[in-house]
């Protein structure tokens, strides 16, 4: 028998390994359901599969009766207006403000410990403050969101720039390249493939501060829903919707990866 | 042209170069040799612009070189010398690009129709012309080479510099090179310093071969004294010398350095 640190799945085994645990929970779950069903036909807590599907259903595919909408289209709409919207300003502010401050060692000098200290601060915690500010609208989930993670994307953007060979800067300087030269076409270029990066490991930061500020103060989203329903301890809306949730988060996930692979063909981080 | 008088560069305690006083013609080809740590390309960088002189000067005809880099002194480093997110070709165009004063370094037009004209004749001239839209990933340790070398030269330095930049290919490779950089040095009338670890590299291309050692030293404090140079050796008309490597194996023409101090 091989040591377990050398045993490698072949590829179909792979596959089989990594869908037993999904598998296994769904199982696990329709068990408990059953079992508790059993015991009371109006339990709330682990309602069945079909009661699951019949109320996605409702909700997904049948106009709301009191406002005539679809609510989870609804739903999921605001929801990723306001998060694309945070983080599209929140990656837009990040890459100026990493990229300057690390192009130019005179605004490291006076930024850096600036960004370091808001990078500090709890962002859930200024959620007050942006809705006095900013009231109870659209606008200060959108801030909330995009304040939670441009220190993030602004300090991983600065290091990037930094960590390009000072070599190249100084061959485009021998060619004549001035600063703002320098700044578009030998570093911009260089650090999107890691904004991309960046903005991935952001997400999930981002989702955490909508479903926050949705759940605190809105009239639609998909975290205002699970929050609505939680009091009439409606599992069976707030399961799907944390799954529906789970897989957008996937499959941007995917996305800005596959976009990066399609974008920047030149990445290659063995290279060199 | 080039002219060093009583140069001194130390950081902080530590003293690198000291007492250097030389003189350089246009058009010569030296090569700088010696220890690891013992200054050569400190002194590369003192011509770059990268560093400043600690003490004495360094005068590129008659005033003090800029501390900064620029387009009289092109310089290739052993790696990391061209942009990995452009194309072999877009690398070269650049440096038309960068020439001109502008927000971005782009070309439009009737310019950039003639920069990609020059810039693949350049890289004809290289070797490269195959390799026009590969992005430098994709090339070996040698086209990369003679890329950026390309690249250097499209912006008609009068110096250029080069920073170990065969340090890293195969023996084989290498031999292209040195011819490359023979030919390019006398039809652009270059004055080239090159740092080499290889002394027989430095011997065979050089006008003119620096050794750098440190003549004090001091047991107790090791970092006191600097280097300079401590051997101006005149290595000769290459012509004559050509012939006379190929017949011989490369060991034999590696002189130690006890037999460079006689011969000097």
């Amino acid at each position: 028998m091989k040591r377990m640190i050398n045993l490698t799945p072949a590829p179909p085994a792979r596959v089989f390994l990594a869908l037993l645990p999904f598998v296994l929970l769904v199982l696990l779950y329709m068990v408990s359901s059953d079992a508790r069903l059993a015991e009371n036909p109006n339990d709330k807590l682990l309602p069945g599969l079909g009661q699951i599907a019949d109320t996605i259903e409702r909700s997904a595919f049948e106009p709301s009766k009191r406002s005539g909408q679809y609510l989870f289209w609804v739903d999921t709409a605001s929801s990723l207006t306001r998060l694309g919207l945070g983080v599209l300003i929140a990656a837009t502010l990040g890459l100026l403000i990493g990229l300057f401050t690390g192009a130019m060692p005179v605004l490291t000098a006076g930024l850096s410990p600036l960004l370091t200290v808001i990078s500090l601060v709890p962002p859930l915690a200024l959620l007050p403050i942006l809705f006095i500010v900013f009231g109870l609208g659209e606008l200060s989930k959108v801030v909330l969101i995009a304040v939670g993670i441009t220190p993030f994307i602004a300090r991983d953007m600065q290091r990037a720039t930094q960590e390009i060979p000072r070599e190249q800067l100084v061959k485009a300087q021998t060619l004549g390249a001035n600063t703002s030269q320098i700044m578009v076409r030998v570093l911009l270029p260089q650090v999107l493939p890691r904004l991309i990066d960046s903005v991935r490991l952001a997400m999930g930061a981002g989702w955490l501060f909508l479903i926050a500020s949705e759940a605190v103060a809105a009239t639609d989203g998909l975290g205002y829903r699970i929050f609505l329903v939680r009091r009439y301890m409606a599992m069976d809306l707030i399961l799907p919707y944390v799954a529906w949730i789970t897989l957008l988060a996937f499959l941007f996930d995917v996305l800005l990866r596959s976009a990066n692979r399609r974008l920047f063909k030149w990445h290659q981080p063995e290279a060199n | 042209m080039l002219e060093a008088n009583n140069l001194w560069k130390s950081f902080d305690d530590t003293v690198v170069l000291e007492r250097l006083n030389v003189s350089v013609e246009e058009g010569e080809f030296i090569t700088l040799v010696g220890a690891s740590g013992c200054g050569k390309s400190t002194f590369l960088k003192l011509l770059l612009g990268t560093e400043s002189v600690s003490r004495g000067q360094l005068l590129l005809d008659g005033s003090p070189v800029v501390d900064e880099p620029g387009p009289d002194r092109g310089i290739v480093f052993q790696q990391y010398s061209v942009f990995p997110h452009m194309t072999v070709l877009d690398n070269v165009v650049a440096t038309r690009g960068f020439e001109r004063p502008g927000f971005s370094g782009h070309l439009f037009g009737r310019r950039r129709r003639n920069a990609r004209e020059e810039a693949s004749a350049m890289l004809k001239r290289v070797g490269l012309e195959h390799a026009l839209n590969k992005y430098p990933h994709e090339l070996s340790g040698g086209m990369r080479q003679r890329l950026a070398i390309a690249q250097a030269l499209l912006a008609k330095p009068r110096i250029l510099l080069l920073d170990e930049p065969f340090g890293a290919l195969d023996p084989g490779i290498r031999k292209d090179m040195h011819a490359l950089v023979l030919e390019l040095w006398r039809e652009y009338k270059l004055t080239v310093f090159m740092v080499t670890h290889d002394l027989q590299e430095g011997f065979y291309l050089g006008t003119r071969l620096w050794v750098f050692d440190k003549v004090r030293h001091d047991p107790d404090a090791p970092n006191a004294y600097g280097a300079t140079i401590t051997y101006d050796l005149p290595v000769g008309s290459r012509d004559e010398i050509i012939p006379a490597i190929g017949e011989l194996s490369p060991v034999a023409v590696e002189p130690p350095l006890a037999a460079v101090a006689s011969n000097a």
